[in-house]
């Protein structure tokens, strides 16, 4: 008992809150919100309209879907695995909104659930195929996504119409009216912040820190008792979900169209890259996979405010992705231990015995 | 006693490449079967030339992809370059054949440039093929979409000729495809590089502390995989005749040879795999295309059956494949260690 008062704490827990705050935003999960927030600074530079808190709240409603995306997507990746089938759920749970529902108030309710049940449906699909029958998520995934694209279009008939009722949209498209500053929330935006607050509240539980402790090292987690499978197979329901839910957004303000979930599970992994989350898991934040696609979009934004040819977008996308991912890799070494040449000097310029005991204790940056 | 039992499991071993060619020959008799039922015949000169030449596009790209994925990365890229390649080459040849030499080298010259990039960003900056070539991608995807509004230059018909010529039933194209195949295998049997990508995908860090440059083998497995997707565009660029700036896109061909790879048995995290089991990935596709265009499948429920059919026989051999590693610090037994030898 005593030995283990008597430890040093660990680094993690050092210092004031300033100190802990400034790690914090040099790791790179910590970086995206400096990053995403500069970017604001820019864009209200570059364009004085952006600055009215009215204009900033109604593009933060119309950047909630893809972040709601980003954060269902950040669970499986910091799992170790990949979800392509993102779009095509958005795509499938659009078109059944629109079909389904039609004009009738009636049935919000019970398509709302069949909705859910569907994208739980779908993410149990992609999680069981992944975990019990061994086959790469990268594959399961684009297979669930050929199959479940190829099936809307089918059944569509290649155009879907038919937006649902104008009060089903409203989640979409309202918000909470007369709100001093502000003038408006959008309803997008507070789903958002429940949603947020829901995932680092489960990022904190057990299910979380064993997620992460999967994606790190899945054997280790295995064999310390941890079902990795149901695990992981949770993560792709999450992941399925928050498709569903952005789709039920989308539905709302972009109206029914075969093409609206198009390319989302791209943007939604380059969001949570951007995060600083580690592809192949066990490292990344989950509200900063949230940040990462804020940061997107308002670079997007930017652009636009810059005139910018809006077909150069892609050419930037690329060129951020590798530059912040490359970065982020650097980061998350440094974070992970002790410099080679920081411990030559402590040790007097010679190389560390391999007989020696380590020199205190190594942690990580979490 | 023990050799005799091991021979017994030898012998019902099939090794992941067996599988994906017993899988082929089930997708054909129960091709040729349906395409019977439809009043048709399978095995007509026309048909096997149709299929054939279904594998040569997706072909050259799963060869390239079969390299990197091995490697232990991937190239999302590829659709990209090809369409750039189709592009430029079109142009620079505007219908004259005396253009079509310095075409075709500015083209490979351009996609080696973009695959050595490639290269470099996963190798020396160490960013994830995933991240890296999606990204190498979305950049020439914009610099497509500003600097081309629709179909550009013209190949002269000679160029054309290489995409309609056939021998016998063979396509010229398909020919060319399975050359560049043979030189990848040979490359990755008897070649220091090859037994070097293979060292490096299987685990970069031990491959490191054995004295192999790892970034080399990273660095030549994206080049080549951006040449061989030259070669696709290339061959686009003959059968349309003019150069499209979407058209890799519209294939789909990044997930799809990701697919075929994978399909043909080898390792997404890379290591372990060979080329001829891609090759017969790419027959199963162009064998259940052929296939669904006989019975008329409604196109959209064609990609349903594709993805279904993806999962599932990835899920026939997935299992085993992870469960036939051999023990660590289990001695192999003499035959294993003979059969070793004579692979």
């Amino acid at each position: 008992m005593t030995t283990l008062q008597n430890r040093p704490p660990i680094v993690a827990h050092q210092g004031g809150v300033g100190y802990r705050a400034a790690a914090a935003i040099a790791t790179p999960g910590g970086a995206v919100f400096v990053l995403a927030i500069g970017l604001l600074i820019a864009t209200i530079l570059a364009n004085p309209n952006f600055g009215d808190p009215g204009v900033v709240i109604r593009f933060a409603g119309r950047t909630a879907p893809i972040a709601i995306a980003a954060m269902g997507q950040y669970f499986v990746i910091v799992s170790g695995e990949f979800d392509l089938s993102m779009g095509a759920v958005v795509t499938a749970q659009v078109v059944m909104a629109g079909n389904l529902i039609g004009q009738d108030e009636g049935r919000i309710l019970p398509v709302t659930c069949l909705m859910l049940l569907v994208g739980v449906g779908i993410g149990l699909v992609n999680g069981l195929a992944t975990t019990i029958l061994r086959v790469p998520s990268f594959i399961v995934t684009l297979g669930t996504m050929l199959a479940l694209a190829g099936l809307v279009r089918y059944l569509t008939g290649g155009a879907a119409t038919g937006n649902p009722v104008d009060s089903f949209r409203e989640v979409g498209r309202g918000g909470i009216e007369d709100v001093p500053v502000v003038d408006v929330v959008p309803y997008p935006l507070l789903i958002l912040l429940v949603l947020a607050i829901a995932a680092s509240w489960l990022m904190r539980r057990p299910f979380g820190r064993s997620l992460i402790a999967a994606g790190d090292n899945p054997d280790a987690a295995h064999l310390s008792g941890t079902p990795v499978w149901w695990l992981k197979t949770r993560a792709f329901i999450i992941s399925a979900l928050s498709a569903t839910v952005a789709g039920i957004i989308l539905v709302g303000y972009a109206g029914v169209h075969p093409s609206v979930g198009n390319g989302y599970e791209f943007t939604a992994i380059t969001a949570v890259v951007l995060g600083g989350v580690l592809l192949g898991g066990g490292r990344g934040w989950v509200l900063s996979a949230a940040a990462g696609a804020f940061a997107l979009e308002l670079l997007f934004t930017l652009l636009t405010v810059l005139d910018v040819e809006s077909t150069w977008r892609d050419t930037v996308q690329g060129l951020i992705i590798i530059v912040a991912v490359a970065a982020a890799g650097r980061a998350w070494q440094v974070g992970r231990r002790p410099r080679r040449d920081a411990r030559r000097t402590e040790l007097g310029n010679e190389p560390p015995q391999p007989t020696q005991p380590d020199p205190g204790p190594i942690t990580g940056d979490n | 006693m023990s050799t005799l039992t091991a021979l017994r499991n030898r012998s019902t071993t099939l090794t992941s490449t067996g599988i994906v060619y017993a899988v082929l020959v089930l997708a054909i008799v129960l091709g040729a079967i349906l395409t019977a039922t439809a009043g048709r015949n399978f095995f007509s000169q026309g048909n096997v030339s149709s299929i054939l030449t279904g594998t040569s596009i997706l072909g050259f790209i799963a060869i390239g992809q079969t390299l990197v994925i091995l490697v232990g990365s991937l190239d999302l890229s590829v659709p990209f370059v090809a369409s750039l390649v189709s592009v430029l080459a079109a142009e620079r040849m505007a219908g004259e054949p005396g253009n079509v030499p310095s075409a075709i080298l500015v083209a490979l010259l351009v996609a080696a440039v973009i695959g050595l990039a490639n290269g470099l960003i996963v190798s020396v900056l160490g960013v994830h093929g995933f991240i890296a070539t999606l990204g190498t991608g979305l950049v020439i995807s914009g610099y497509l979409a500003t600097n081309y509004q629709g179909n550009t230059g013209s190949a002269p018909r000679s160029f054309r000729l290489v995409g309609a010529t056939q021998i016998g039933p063979v396509p010229l194209s398909t020919v060319i495809m399975l050359g560049c195949a043979v030189l990848a295998i040979v490359m990755l049997r008897r070649t220091r590089l090859g037994h070097h990508l293979y060292a490096v995908g299987g685990n970069r860090e031990v491959a490191r502390m054995s004295g192999i440059r790892t970034q080399v083998p990273v660095i030549a497995a994206h080049t080549l995989c951006s040449l061989l997707a030259a070669l696709a565009g290339l061959l686009l660029l003959a059968r349309l005749s003019v150069g499209s700036p979407t058209i890799g896109s519209q294939g789909g061909y990044d997930l799809m040879s990701i697919a075929a790879v994978v399909l043909g048995g080898t390792l997404l995290a890379g290591g372990k795999g060979n080329v001829l089991g891609t090759l017969a990935g790419v027959a199963i596709f162009a064998v259940m295309d052929n296939v669904m265009g006989a019975m008329e499948v409604n196109p959209f429920m064609k990609d349903v059956i594709r993805g279904v059919v993806i999962i599932a026989a990835v899920a026939v051999y997935a299992r085993r494949e992870i469960d036939r590693r051999p023990a660590p610090f289990e001695k192999p037994s003499t035959l294993d260690a003979a059969l070793q030898e004579a692979r």
